[in-house]
């Protein structure tokens, strides 16, 4: 039975989370445009959310990748 | 501290004993109705009361609303308002089967009362780094939110006992973590899901006397993500409910879009002659959780039950692991 790969799996998404929060952080946090007046916040809060949707579509290419290979035979079986 | 004390008996009592003393009145009002389905996994076939959605909604809102009475706050109007929603949701697909997307969206809109009463906080926090305010990323977060708990327990929710065992490790998962990070009050009003769905777990364990259903499913998952929502424990809430996300992106990476799980022409599972459970080598057939573990040989659905549930151990103890981690910052 290969529910250790599984396990594994779960680990390794674990830590994605973690370290993908960590540079989403450490991306948007200094983040803050101004001189547009109302638009500020608007503006800012527009850039930071393409930078959070960029980082997720890493994590899931990412996450695609390591699925292959940690369940590489399985997949196939 | 007794102030707290009473109501968590009193409201842990009712979700409890609503469920356990409902669920068999309703699997007799099914049964006379005719409103069974096939076990596929049972030798002979045996037919199966569904949904028992309508006692998981009856043992959340008696003890939510007799919550409400001692803590009258906005967050747990919240949890009923989407709550139920998403029970009308289920119980509409649980009637009509509708199309791949009408859960989804229609599990969108459910969520729109927690943005309408303003029971959340854009801080999106994260273990180790802080938290990130993101006002117009987090209406979004919202509206998904919803939808893909519910779906993800909905999702998993193929095997006897399977959806409402997980739901209550991951709950009370849920719950612990709250704790742990001192917000009592949303914790008081998590507790009402885990001894729900515990309470459930005895009629619906290996050999199923009922089904929950689209109704349970998403009544369940709906009200898991409105307490990751209105309790700020987001990325806690996803660690706890890992296997059930995984399951779900195997799918949809294999699928490539969103379907019904009845409108999947290949079974991802196939019966030995002695009924036990093996992986299909159709193609053709999308990757699931139940088809990974049993890549490794066949097995009884009781056993690969325990397997999930062993992941579902592993992962909530990686949340808790988080929940301590969001009080240190590098």
């Amino acid at each position: 039975m290969k529910v250790a790969h599984i396990f594994s799996f779960i680990f390794v998404m674990w830590i994605l989370i973690i370290v993908g929060g960590g540079l989403l952080i450490l991306f948007t946090v200094p983040i803050s445009i101004t001189g547009y007046g109302i638009l500020d916040s608007f503006l800012t809060s527009g850039v930071k959310a393409v930078i959070a949707i960029i980082l997720v579509i890493i994590w899931i290419y990412i996450l695609s990748k390591i699925k292959n290979w940690i369940f590489h035979k399985q997949i196939k079986h | 501290m007794l102030d707290q004390i009473i109501p968590v008996v009193l409201v842990s009592a009712i979700a409890f004993f609503s469920v356990y003393i409902i669920t068999p009145f309703l699997i007799r009002a099914l049964e006379k109705r005719n409103l069974v389905v096939k076990d596929y996994n049972r030798v002979g076939g045996a037919m199966i009361p569904r949904p028992g959605g309508p006692s998981i909604i009856i043992g959340i809102l008696a003890s939510e609303i007799t919550l409400y009475a001692f803590f009258p706050t906005i967050e747990i109007v919240a949890i009923l308002v989407t709550t139920s929603l998403a029970f009308i949701v289920g119980i509409i697909d649980d009637r009509k089967t509708l199309g791949g997307w009408f859960k989804p969206v229609a599990l969108a809109v459910s969520a729109i009362p927690i943005i309408l009463l303003g029971a959340y906080d854009s801080n999106l926090a994260f273990p180790l780094f802080g938290a990130v305010k993101i006002p117009v990323l987090y209406l979004v977060i919202i509206i998904f939110m919803i939808p893909i708990t519910g779906n993800t327990i909905n999702s998993i929710d193929v095997l006897n006992g399977v959806a409402s065992g997980f739901m209550t490790i991951a709950s009370f998962t849920l719950t612990v973590s709250l704790f742990v990070m001192q917000n009592y009050e949303i914790a008081i009003a998590s507790l009402p899901l885990g001894l729900v769905s515990l309470a459930f777990y005895k009629y619906h364990k290996f050999p199923s006397r009922i089904f929950p259903g689209d109704s349970g499913a998403l009544t369940l998952g709906a009200m898991y993500g409105v307490i990751a929502i209105v309790g700020q424990v987001e990325v806690i809430a996803a660690v706890a409910l890992l296997p059930a996300v995984i399951n779900s992106f195997l799918f949809l990476s294999s699928v490539k879009r969103v379907i019904e799980h009845g409108q999947i022409k290949s079974n991802p599972v196939t019966h030995t002659d002695d009924f036990k459970l093996m992986a299909t080598t159709d193609r053709d057939a999308p990757v699931t959780l139940v088809r990974l573990i049993l890549a490794g040989g066949p097995m009884t659905e009781k056993q690969i039950g325990f397997v999930i549930f062993r992941l579902a151990l592993f992962s909530a103890a990686l949340a808790i692991i988080t929940a301590f981690m969001m009080g240190i910052k590098i």
